[in-house]
């Protein structure tokens, strides 16, 4: 137990990082993907890497430990922990800081869990085979840390197999077992990305308890600056593998040296210039009563009931399991409902997709969140988007060619460049444009967007939802927004819908909604949301636990 | 556990709804069998009155389905009829056999199995490496070999043996002839079925063997395994504990599928061995044309071939701790 009797004082250098270089493998070359990073890290100090996808932060997180993902290498540099170069030892001596004296914490908690083990037999794992603990201390110390963490029944649920516990829970004993040897560094890589914003809260306050705790260091990886903000003391800004700037948390968020960085700061600040007027013309679409089930058993969607105006974007909020996706599958028909109607400009639609007939599925057109799987790998640009030119218009040859194009330049893409492309030879970005103009393509009335934006990077999602605002403005087309990002709703919505366990709880227009008073529902989505600034979250907590704010709902499940 | 209770009954049932299909088929596929027991035994210059009163004193004048209707009720009280040629009991006939090919299977199964996961594990271990490579090339050679092919080869090898002029080099290990009766001891038994335990390891072996290894590299990528290396866990307790158990559900249906083969379908091996199997009996009653020994065995393989199969289903739905530990 030697390293646990070092004194912890604070200050002291754990992690040094010098000239650290890294490649990556894609079609059997070797690209450069860290390029020269250098990085100090204290006993009790959390430094927080953002950027975007590819900027290169897991991969410089996971050297950290020694560690490169297949199809990754470390070329040049040093990566000293506690003054001993891990480059130059074996890998049996960097096995042994794994999960001993440096610990990660995975994005998904339930994709990095084990499913056929008991969250306390992987807790106590690691340590039981680093000879830190025995299984029986280990098993004692993760109730002590289930309970530290608030996990509901600490000292039985560790008793329980993954898929048996929530998702926020999952992550939290996650966090625990990460503490399990007490480490001296924490990577958590995205440790709340995946969750919904009430449940992130419950995190992000573990993360920071734990590290304040046992004084550990940690490195935060997030793409989310508001996140970081309230857990990190410095921040780096990563960019294509390069450092971009390095700061305290508080001087870099009230003045940031770099354009990139106040790009990225900037990025929740888009909001769209005029909303939409409310008006009394018959809504284009009318959801009366639905109530819809999968199969048998537990009722999906109780008795929803909304409207949306032409030209006019409703955006539908709330969280994983409220329905909303549920509500866009009934209004498409993929899901018939048990009860309601749906009229689209005035006249009843089947409930069913197949009694639909082409015209009315035409008007009605979706995209989907994840533009990686909602095109066809092995159909060009070309076929993508004249498809439904064919099959809704009857277009064929030189006129479909010619809308192809037309619809290209729309969407900001240039035709030449493009046309030809497969799925494959395009970024995130590109591809959800591609599936914005393949349901441009059928001439539709109103499309439904759900959560288009959120696989997408920041800046790319901003940029998207100006293309989706200027599409509106020029062909008045009517958005139906499914999003769990209250941000997104801020800036293009013009009415919402609060959506809790398949009912809705609160609609309107959507300056009505974010204004207190309010459900206390949309009360406590709304103060979930980080703020950049870095004391939200001490104060939120603060003031639940002096119960100013809703903390929790009766009718919640438990996150 | 009560869900999973269910499920078996539900497959049983099932499975016993298949089997009965299945007597239906044996039947009425062997009555289609050109020939005639009767005018095979009594030849060519039998009296046609002869032939009658011998097809009558074996029920054969009876129509069909009256005959298929005696015989299955037959098989509700565990009588499969008796034998044309012989006239014992087919049960008695089958029972024998029966036994010397479960005893034959078992032995392969017990080389062959832990073989294939042993080789499949370490070729997913040290993917693309010599190793693996060797292993593949080896396991497919003898899967794609004709099995009575391996056989003498593995005979000319291992009990004839290689001769220079009247000197052995190497051989005489084992017996070419697999010939076991009751009165043969248990080792005695093990030593003389060797050969074709082996030459049916070899048979099965890569399917078993590529199947672990592709579902342990599928597996190898996930999130957890990275998570278990990041906790700084050994190799073999990576793959043993982390990879295996997730890994079952495919394996344990290939496996139940070579089992059968090791059952039903190792009639070549047995005639070149000489080995007195279920396999065997089988061919020698269709060229008998003794049906109710044929229709018997037939029964005999549907039943092992849905029981295996419905243990592989059961199995790997208990595998899966989702169904084991529902919420």
């Amino acid at each position: 137990m030697s390293t646990k009797n070092k004194t912890r004082e604070k200050g002291e250098l754990v992690l040094r990082m010098r000239g650290l270089r890294m490649e990556g493998q894609a079609d059997g070359e070797w690209h450069e993907i860290v390029k020269g990073i250098d990085l100090d890290l204290h006993r009790g100090e959390v430094v927080g890497l953002i950027g975007e996808s590819g900027a290169g932060k897991s991969t410089i997180g996971l050297a950290s430990m020694g560690f490169a993902r297949p199809g990754c290498r470390i070329t040049a540099g040093s990566i000293e922990f506690d003054g001993t170069d891990l480059m130059q030892q074996s890998e049996d001596y960097k096995r042994n800081l794994r999960g001993g004296r440096i610990s990660y914490v995975a994005q998904s908690a339930a994709a990095s869990f084990n499913p056929a083990h008991k969250l306390i037999d992987q807790f106590g794992e690691a340590a039981v085979q680093h000879g830190v603990l025995t299984k029986a201390e280990a098993d004692r110390d993760a109730k002590d840390l289930y309970k530290r963490l608030e996990l509901p029944n600490p000292d039985t649920i560790g008793y329980r197999y993954p898929h048996q516990v929530s998702g926020g829970q999952l992550q939290r004993a996650m966090v625990a077992m990460a503490m399990a040897c007490k480490p001296d560094l924490i990577i958590f890589d995205e440790p709340t990305t995946a969750l919904d914003v009430t449940t992130q809260i419950e995190v992000l306050a573990a993360v920071k308890d734990i590290v304040t705790t046992f004084n550990t260091a940690a490195i935060y990886i997030t793409h989310d600056l508001a996140v970081v903000a309230q857990v990190a003391d410095k921040i780096m800004v990563l960019r294509h593998g390069n450092m971009i700037e390095l700061g305290e948390t508080r001087s870099m968020i009230a003045k940031p040296k770099e354009d990139y960085t106040r790009e990225l700061l900037a990025v929740r600040t888009y909001k769209k210039e005029e909303f939409a007027e409310a008006n009394d013309d018959a809504p284009i679409l009318k959801v009366s009563n639905i109530t819809a089930s999968y199969g048998k058993g537990i009722t999906v969607l109780d008795d929803v009931s909304m409207e949306i105006h032409r030209g006019h974007t409703v955006a539908v909020v709330g969280e994983s399991g409220s329905g909303k996706s549920t509500l866009a599958r009934v209004i498409t028909g993929l899901l018939p409902p048990s009860q309601g109607s749906i009229e689209f400009e005035g006249e009843i639609l089947p409930s069913a997709l197949k009694n639909r007939n082409k015209d009315q599925l035409r008007r009605l057109q979706m995209i989907y969140q994840m533009p990686d799987t909602a095109l066809n790998p092995r159909q060009r640009v070309r076929d993508v988007i004249g498809r439904p030119l064919s099959f809704y218009l009857g277009m064929q040859g030189q006129e479909k060619e010619t809308r192809i194009r037309e619809l290209l330049t729309l969407i900001e893409l240039d035709p030449d460049h493009f046309i030809d492309r497969f799925p494959g030879e395009l970024s995130g970005g590109q591809k959800q444009r591609i599936c914005i103009a393949r349901a441009l393509a059928a001439e539709p009335e109103l499309i439904i967007c759900d959560e288009v934006t959120s696989a997408l990077d920041q800046l790319v999602a901003e940029e998207i939802l100006k293309l989706l605002q200027r599409l509106q403005n020029e062909l008045h087309v009517s958005y139906m927004f499914i999003t769990h990002d209250i941000a997104t709703v801020k800036a293009i919505s013009d009415e919402m819908v609060v959506m809790l366990q398949g009912k809705i709880v609160e609609q309107g227009e959507k300056d009505v909604v974010l204004t207190p008073p309010q459900h206390e529902y949309t009360e406590l989505l709304l103060s979930s949301v980080p703020e950049m600034d870095p004391d939200w979250l001490d104060d939120l907590l603060a003031r639940r636990a002096a119960g100013e704010v809703v903390s929790t709902i009766a009718s919640k499940p438990n996150a | 556990m009560n869900a999973i209770l269910t499920m078996i009954a539900q497959r049983l049932a099932l499975g016993v709804l298949t089997l009965f299909i299945v007597s239906l088929i044996i039947f009425f596929s062997v009555s289609l069998m050109p020939g005639d027991y009767a005018e095979a035994i009594l030849g060519q210059a039998a009296l046609p009155d002869t032939v009658r009163a011998f097809r009558e004193q074996l029920g054969l004048d009876q129509p069909a389905y009256v005959r298929y209707f005696q015989w299955l009720g037959g098989v509700f009280t565990g009588d499969l009829g008796t034998s044309f040629s012989s006239e014992r009991a087919v049960t008695e006939l089958i029972g024998a056999r029966f036994g010397n090919t479960m005893f034959l299977a078992a032995y392969a199964a017990l080389i062959a199995v832990p073989l294939a996961l042993v080789l499949g594990v370490l070729a997913a271990l040290y993917r693309n490496s010599f190793y693996d490579r060797t292993v593949n090339v080896v396991t497919l050679t003898t899967i794609s070999s004709p099995e009575f092919f391996l056989a003498y080869v593995l005979i000319m090898f291992f009990s004839v043996g290689l001769w220079n002029g009247s000197e052995m080099i190497m051989g005489g290990f084992f017996p070419p002839i697999a010939n076991v009766s009751d009165d043969v001891g248990f080792w005695e038994r093990v030593y003389r079925t060797t050969l074709p335990a082996v030459t049916m390891t070899l048979v099965i072996v890569a399917h078993m063997m590529r199947m672990t290894r592709a579902s342990i590299i599928n597996l190898l990528a996930s999130p957890y395994i990275e998570m278990a290396n990041l906790k700084g866990l050994t190799k073999s307790r990576i793959v043993f504990k982390h990879a295996l158990p997730n890994a079952l559900a495919p394996i344990i249906n290939v496996i139940a599928v070579n089992m059968a083969y090791l059952i039903v379908g190792v009639v070549l091996i047995e005639v070149v061995f000489v080995y007195p199997g279920l396999g065997g009996l089988l061919v020698d009653s269709v060229s008998k044309r003794d049906i109710p020994v044929v229709q018997g065995s037939c029964l005999v393989f549907a039943a092992v071939y849905i029981l295996l199969n419905l243990t592989a289903d059961v199995l790997s739905i208990i595998s899966n701790p989702r169904l084991l530990h529902p919420r």
